[in-house]
């Protein structure tokens, strides 16, 4: 950037850089977007002091609240506070509506699928998504095949990556349509906000995301038909890994919400195809499960044998129609990211509607044409693991060193199914305040829908911050932190 | 409510007792020790290990630096004031949607507290700071817990837990006293015994609640009394004892399950204490009657665990 230009950035944004990356704040250099202008002139005459001040008290009521998560591959149960970074990532309200209609299309297409994929096949007889693809997905579950699910929902709750474009729209970048988690962190970051900055939040006009608990239970009782049992309201639990998963945090911030038992699989057993807790008052029959153990965990007498964590014979409770499950069993292979090149043509096929949202130019390894272009350019392109998640697995070729690729060169060439491809995308980029000052940092939005008996979206979700300078990655994991993400009312 | 729940939060509150025991104890020694001579404090440090289930050192010789690391931040000791309030505050961690927000904070910022605290020179020189901070930090919690939480069946697992473990801390405290220490029971005692009896009072927190009962004159009568028979104090054994039969009765009628079981053996307990007169439980030996409470709630523990916490699923099953 040139001096002038430079010199346009006042306090705290003296050192405040724009590059390629669209920026959520500036137009130009020093002049915010109309949307951002309010907290550009508030951030201008507040000290940093100040500024300093409400991130450290902010930081020790996350520690106080013990809103950490697990890191793996550490010492096991490493706590760590998930970094929060004060300054909102504003969403004017028209961007928001294209977002919403564009999530709502999406779950309902990729949901049609999954009952089509486990039933009649329709979509794979007429050749829009190859066969092979669907069964050499690791998480295609045959054990599905015919089962129907209440209301036809397999995908309750999904929590979809967003990535905004350097020409300012919006790409879906990953569905997450297993557990998807978050957004326990979006409510928490809302709480935090509200005190630091009240005056500002009220004349901003925010939408509020206070009721996504209330939303996240309707949806969860929608599953149960009514009168199932004989009863009036369906138990509805939520089914945790324990302490030492990495979303510990959420899972009991989301039952207590929700007013619901948090369960472990040690607390279930099945009794004649029936699912019951273990109370202090004897055994309680349960209804629906709000499942945080993926799908291999769930029942050791149908996945995987060596799981603790699961309840033996309960997949077979969800077969006869006594429990529900959400998200169902078998979602997993709709959000395979090798999948994902197919979404706009699932969604032209069920729908008959153009996509809403864009998405991402995605390479499968599989064709050998697209194999070789990978392969010459592994340099400028970002290579993917198919069915891992939280930015496990990835290699980032712009950043990355001859020994990485020559690794992924070998694992490509070895299982190319198990591998995607897409351009190294240039995130959008927000100020975020570090070191005493606005730092630009590139962002991502994941927002989540609920889809009960319609589909409700929360208007806002997890804006997830690259808090490195110069990072692409954004999950927690992977040093990555998240701010609150404000959609306005007008 | 759930099985594994109940169970955490029994435990997580027995963890808090004896933390906030282990750190009254020490408080307590650090006041002792600075008008007794070294010798005489020796004893009464192995007398500390004993009733905190703590490893003696091999070669028995003790002093104040070393017990107070094993008592407070040794973290291979499980019954260090460190072990237990991370084993409390873990506890709540796995059932935390079950308490207020406000308990869990408190809990976690004593945890914090707790874990932050290094074993320095001049930490040992002013430890007592620490014990106060423990002691405060887990009466707040206590307090949060009474005035933020629904007392039902969660909080009476609570309740039970705190007491069931205070019954026996003040058994095992008070039964060496009586071994060693038993000459001229109803006179009043003075210098180095005063300060031991005194001592014991202070560490169940009883010695301004016993001067206004029977004055400052010190006899060990009175006291064995008063700590094993006061029905309105709340560090005293029958106290303890009366509070575990409620809670237990509280829970019954609240599970509606048959569980005679539990809430009879800790009645018979009541009864024991409620009709025993201390004359009588001098006579026969105070040590062997405070062994006897002492096994009689281990009983209570076992029937608790065996009907709400682990129970066999063909009893459940069975119409």
């Amino acid at each position: 950037m040139p001096e002038s230009a430079r010199a346009l950035f006042r306090p705290p944004f003296r050192n405040y850089q724009l590059d390629g990356a669209y920026d959520e704040m500036f137009e130009g250099p020093g002049i915010p977007r109309p949307h951002y202008q309010a907290l550009f002139q508030t951030l201008l005459g507040l000290p940093p002091e100040e500024m300093r001040k409400s991130q450290q008290a902010a930081d020790l009521s996350f520690l106080h609240q013990g809103i950490t998560f697990t890191v793996y591959g550490n010492e096991e149960g490493t706590e760590r506070v998930f970094p929060n970074d004060l300054l909102p990532r504003i969403i004017p309200n028209h961007e928001w509506r294209k977002i919403e209609n564009g999530l709502t299309q999406r779950i309902t297409a990729l949901n049609l699928f999954l009952e089509d994929v486990y039933h009649r096949g329709r979509i794979l007889t007429d050749g829009v998504v190859p066969r092979e693809l669907v069964y050499s997905c690791r998480h295609f579950r045959r054990e599905m095949r015919g089962l129907t699910v209440p209301r036809g929902i397999y995908i309750s709750v999904c929590g979809t990556d967003l990535v905004r474009l350097p020409d300012g729209s919006f790409a879906v970048l990953e569905d997450n349509l297993r557990v998807p988690s978050g957004v326990s962190y979006m409510l928490a970051n809302r709480k935090v906000l509200k005190k630091v900055f009240p005056t500002l939040f009220r004349d901003y006009g925010v939408c509020p995301v206070d009721h996504y608990a209330q939303a996240l239970l309707g949806t969860l009782r929608a599953l149960s038909p009514p009168n199932s049992s004989g009863r009036h309201e369906p138990t509805v639990v939520l089914l945790t890994p324990g302490v030492f998963n990495s979303a510990y945090f959420e899972h009991t911030f989301l039952a207590q919400q929700m007013g619901i038992e948090l369960v472990e699989g040690r607390d279930l057993l099945v009794h004649d195809n029936v699912v019951y807790m273990r109370t202090t008052a004897g055994l309680r029959r349960v209804d629906v499960i709000c499942r945080r153990v993926d799908d291999d965990f769930l029942d050791p007498l149908c996945f995987r044998r060596d799981s603790s964590l699961g309840v033996p014979g309960l997949f077979n409770a969800y077969r006869a129609g006594n429990v529900m499950l959400a998200n169902a069993i078998g979602t997993g292979i709709a959000d395979d990211k090798a999948l994902y090149a197919y979404v706009p043509a699932i969604i032209r096929y069920y729908l008959g509607e153009d996509p809403i949202l864009a998405s991402v130019q995605t390479y499968l390894l599989t064709d050998r044409a697209q194999r070789e272009h990978v392969l010459e350019h592994l340099d400028q392109l970002v290579v993917k693991a198919v069915g891992e998640s939280g930015g496990y697995g990835m290699l980032i070729g712009p950043q990355s060193t001859a020994e990485q690729r020559e690794e992924f060169r070998q694992r490509i060439q070895a299982e190319p199914r198990n591998y995607i491809a897409q351009p190294t995308l240039s995130l959008s980029r927000a100020p975020c305040f570090l070191d005493g000052e606005a730092q630009a940092r590139h962002v991502d939005l994941r927002p989540y829908t609920l889809y009960g008996e319609n589909v409700t979206l929360v208007p806002g979700g997890l804006t997830r911050v690259a808090l490195r300078r110069g990072s692409l990655v954004v999950n927690s994991s992977q040093g990555g932190g998240s701010k609150d993400t404000w959609v306005l009312r007008a | 409510m759930l099985s594994r729940v109940a169970d955490s939060l029994y435990w997580m509150s027995r963890y808090l007792e004896r933390a906030v025991h282990t750190a009254r104890l020490l408080d307590v020694d650090f006041q002792l020790r600075l008008d007794q001579s070294p010798e005489s404090s020796a004893g009464r440090w192995l007398r500390l290990l004993e009733a905190s289930q703590a490893p003696a050192p091999a070669d028995g010789k003790i002093d104040a630096t070393t017990l107070t690391h094993i008592l407070t931040l040794d973290k291979t000791n499980p019954s260090s004031i460190i072990s237990c309030v991370a084993a409390a505050r873990e506890n709540l961690r796995q059932v935390r949607e079950q308490c207020s927000s406000e308990m869990w904070e408190q809990l976690n910022r004593l945890y914090l507290q707790v874990n932050s605290t290094t074993s320095t020179e001049a930490w040992l020189l002013h430890s007592y700071v620490f014990f106060r901070a423990v002691q405060e930090g887990a009466h707040l919690f206590q307090g949060l817990t009474d005035s933020t939480m629904t007392h039902g069946e969660g909080w009476q697992y609570i309740q039970l837990g705190r007491f069931v473990e205070r019954t026996d801390a003040l058994a095992r405290l008070i039964g060496p006293h009586f071994t060693r220490l038993h000459n001229s029971l109803d006179q009043a005692v003075e210098s180095e015994e005063y300060l031991e009896w005194v001592g014991l009072l202070k560490s169940c927190a009883a010695f301004e609640a016993y001067c206004k009962t029977y004055t400052a004159e010190v006899r060990p009568l009175r006291v064995a009394e008063f700590l094993l028979l006061n029905p309105s104090f709340p560090h005293s054994v029958r106290f303890s004892v009366d509070m575990v039969h409620a809670s237990l009765t509280a829970i019954g009628e609240l599970t509606g399950r048959k569980a005679e079981q539990p809430v009879r053996l800790a009645g018979r307990l009541c009864a024991n204490l409620s009709f025993s007169h201390i004359d009588e439980i001098m006579a026969s030996g105070a040590n062997a009657f405070v062994e006897g409470i002492r096994w009689q709630c281990a009983q209570v523990h076992n029937a608790i665990h065996q009907v709400y916490f682990d129970y066999p699923v063909e009893s459940a099953l069975a119409p």
